[in-house]
């Protein structure tokens, strides 16, 4: 029987979900060899009965915990899809400031009208499969995650820096243009496209687990820079790591 | 006399979280509206302190589906405050990328999400079977558009070479050529889409009210123009709040807009009421071949408008390409020196008018934002059509109520986790 996949989105742009539809030379192959059980962004039929839960968006309010775990439940197989999901990506710059404060803001007198809380990644409320990191996700990696899970094998998904990748792709190195970028510590499988694009690393796909530990350090340590001033320089997606300090 | 219970939750085919409820009771309505429930993500308060550079890579993040028109406005603010001239090649550049965004989104949403409803069927999946041609057709347009915004900014989704001042990297020669290529291939599946969509009835509804967009003398406004009413009166960017006004009303957490009456209508329906005459030939003889004569007040023909733009925007990124291929392309360097001002970048995203308001202290840094997003002005709007056009439709079968009043809130392409991108939405 052909899996049954779910696309379900909490508080994100939905631009993951774009990402998949824009598979335009592979989905309808793909469509053969799985079935879409829920789709809201793109289609009216809709069931609770999936086995792959396709989740983005960060979690931003208490009811979509709720939410989330009832999706937890239903599927065999979660799937964080996308840097909200992930990590909680650019929704958790609000935790860096006062939440009361964000809401005066944003809705004055009237702030308390409204849910919110603190934003939290998929995996600070229910237990997380497998993780489609990015902003958005590589739709390389959408299809790697995908066949992983119809040949019942694990993805391969890299665990190494950005910088790898950026020297296969001849890349002149970032920091040699005079500028800081989030390459050294953050997970590859991007293609590099920023720096490839002239811009940089801005992290979007989450630290490597030990970015304190590895090779592509000595680019820091050449230009006389540490993991910390780079992250400093950059906060749209390192909130999650501020927040741990 | 009829009592009629409809709650349509989650609209499917949008994108972001809506309700739409109906009661009526003895034939008479008693409540009927459009509830947002998307999950507020309060960008504008996420904004403050966060540097110059940074600002259209956070805004973009707003919407996936016109992270470009984010990107563009959010440029425009930056360099309005900062007092940051862009050269020709920039303009150019970034019109070629404008374009293959509002076809990316018209093509998705014409095809993808409205045409199902004319076939009968709940979304794309099963027309891949009955219709390969047309399924295949539409994949083919919203790759040549992806693949478009991928040679002049890296990607369409949240574009990574558009900076403030111009481009961090300028495509080659060779890839406009193939980009130029890539277009005159297309032609026969433009103007195969507007065949298909001339073929199509829409319901039969009108409801005149106020629209809204940006003209210029010109040319049909996109990038820039002066904001313009067609109930009367026009102000550049900086004075947008005289037409834009915004109000907190009781029934609503979102603050409603209007201008000269309770509400108006932004997108491809108001460009077209207001712009048509600035149309290119190709674009003027699309609207003819589909029925469509301005002023038009129906607002399910706003599907039909956006095709009329598909077409203009096709023809004019070829006509652009051109002419950085004649002109050559030269390599720049942005050059920005930070300061302290306020500026704000208008433009027309695929869904209507788009406005980002920044303040910056001398080091740089956005001491206050604004956004008003197309999708939060035209909620209004919505919400006065699904009253005016329930009395017209309650007499017939629930099922036929439910899809009309679906295909009204569809029509208007909303883009709900855009207009929510700070506020949570319920009005009554």
């Amino acid at each position: 029987m052909k899996p049954r996949l779910a696309f379900i989105s909490f508080a994100s742009c939905e631009g993951c979900q774009l990402m998949f539809l824009n598979l335009e030379d592979e989905i309808l192959k793909l469509l053969d060899a799985v079935e879409v059980a829920d789709f809201r962004e793109a289609m009216t039929e809709r069931s609770d009965k999936y086995d792959v839960a396709f989740v983005e968006g960060s979690i931003t309010r208490p009811s979509d915990e709720q939410k989330l775990k009832e999706i937890r439940e239903r599927a065999s197989v979660l799937i964080a899809f996308g840097a909200c999901a992930c990590t909680g990506g650019v929704n958790r710059m609000k935790n860096l400031h006062d939440l009361s404060a964000v809401r005066s803001y944003v809705y004055g007198d009237k702030k308390d009208w409204f849910e919110t809380s603190a934003c939290k990644a998929l995996d600070e409320v229910v237990k997380v499969d497998h993780y489609i990191r990015g902003c958005p996700v590589s739709k390389r990696e959408i299809l790697e995650v995908v066949k992983s899970l119809l040949f019942g094998r694990p993805p391969a998904i890299p665990e190494y820096p950005v910088c790898i990748e950026c020297k296969l792709a001849e890349n002149v190195c970032v920091f040699q243009k005079g500028m800081v970028c989030l390459g050294p510590i953050t997970r590859a499988g991007c293609d590099p496209m920023c720096p490839s694009y002239g811009n940089r690393c801005i992290g979007c796909r989450g630290l490597i687990d030990n970015p304190n530990k590895n090779a592509a350090l000595s680019v820091l340590e050449e230009h006389g820079l540490t993991v910390e001033d780079i992250l400093r320089e950059f906060t749209i997606f390192q909130a999650y790591a501020e927040e741990k300090k | 006399m009829k009592t009629v219970d409809i709650q349509v939750h989650e609209v499917t085919r949008v994108e972001g979280h809506g309700n739409i409820v109906l009661r009526a009771k003895d034939g008479t309505v008693e409540e009927c509206k459009l509830e947002i429930t998307e999950a507020p993500r309060f960008f504008e308060a996420m904004l403050k302190d966060r540097s110059w550079w940074e600002a259209s890579f956070i805004t973009c993040r707003i919407c996936g589906i016109c992270s470009v028109g984010h990107t563009t406005a959010s440029l425009k603010a930056t360099e309005a405050a900062m007092d940051v001239e862009i050269s020709e090649q920039t303009l150019l550049l970034r019109k070629i990328l404008f374009y293959a965004e509002q076809l990316q989104s018209h093509i998705l949403h014409t095809y993808f999400l409205v045409a199902p409803d004319q076939f009968k069927v709940g979304s794309v999946i099963p027309l891949a079977s009955t219709h390969p041609d047309v399924v295949r057709r539409a994949l083919r347009l919203k790759k040549l558009a992806n693949e478009l915004c991928g040679i002049i900014a890296g990607r369409h989704v949240h574009p990574q070479a558009t900076v403030v001042g111009g481009f961090t990297r300028i495509p080659t020669m060779d890839e406009l050529k193939m980009a130029r290529q890539m277009l005159l291939d297309a032609e026969p599946d433009m103007k195969a889409t507007v065949e298909l969509f001339a073929g199509l009835t829409w319901p039969d509804f009108t409801r005149e009210t106020e629209y809204v967009a940006l003209s210029t003398e010109d040319e049909y406004a996109f990038y820039d123009g002066t904001l313009s009413s067609s109930d009367g009166q026009s102000v550049t960017a900086s004075n947008y709040k005289e037409i834009i006004h915004e109000k907190i009303v009781p029934h609503s957490t979102a603050k409603h807009a209007f201008h000269n009456r309770e509400s108006y209508m932004v997108g491809a329906l108001a460009r077209y009421n207001l712009n048509h005459k600035e149309l290119r030939a190709e674009a003027r003889n699309a609207a003819k071949k589909l029925g469509l004569k301005a002023p038009c007040h129906n607002p399910y023909m706003i599907s039909v408008a956006q095709v009329v733009e598909c077409v203009h925007c096709f023809y004019e990124a070829i006509d652009l390409v051109d002419q950085l291929l004649e002109k050559g392309l030269k390599p720049e360097v942005p050059n920005v020196k930070p300061k302290a001002g306020r500026g704000v970048g208008l433009a027309e995203v695929p869904r209507g008018l788009l406005v980002h308001d920044y303040t910056y202290n001398e080091r740089g840094l956005i001491t206050d934002a604004n956004c008003i997003i197309p999708t939060a002005q035209n909620l209004g709007n919505i919400d006065r059509d699904i009253r005016a056009i329930a009395p017209q439709i309650i007499d017939r079968p629930k099922e036929e109520i439910r899809l009309l009043l679906e295909m009204l809130v569809r029509a208007y392409d909303p883009c709900i986790s855009c207009s929510v991108h700070l506020l949570d939405i319920k009005f009554v």
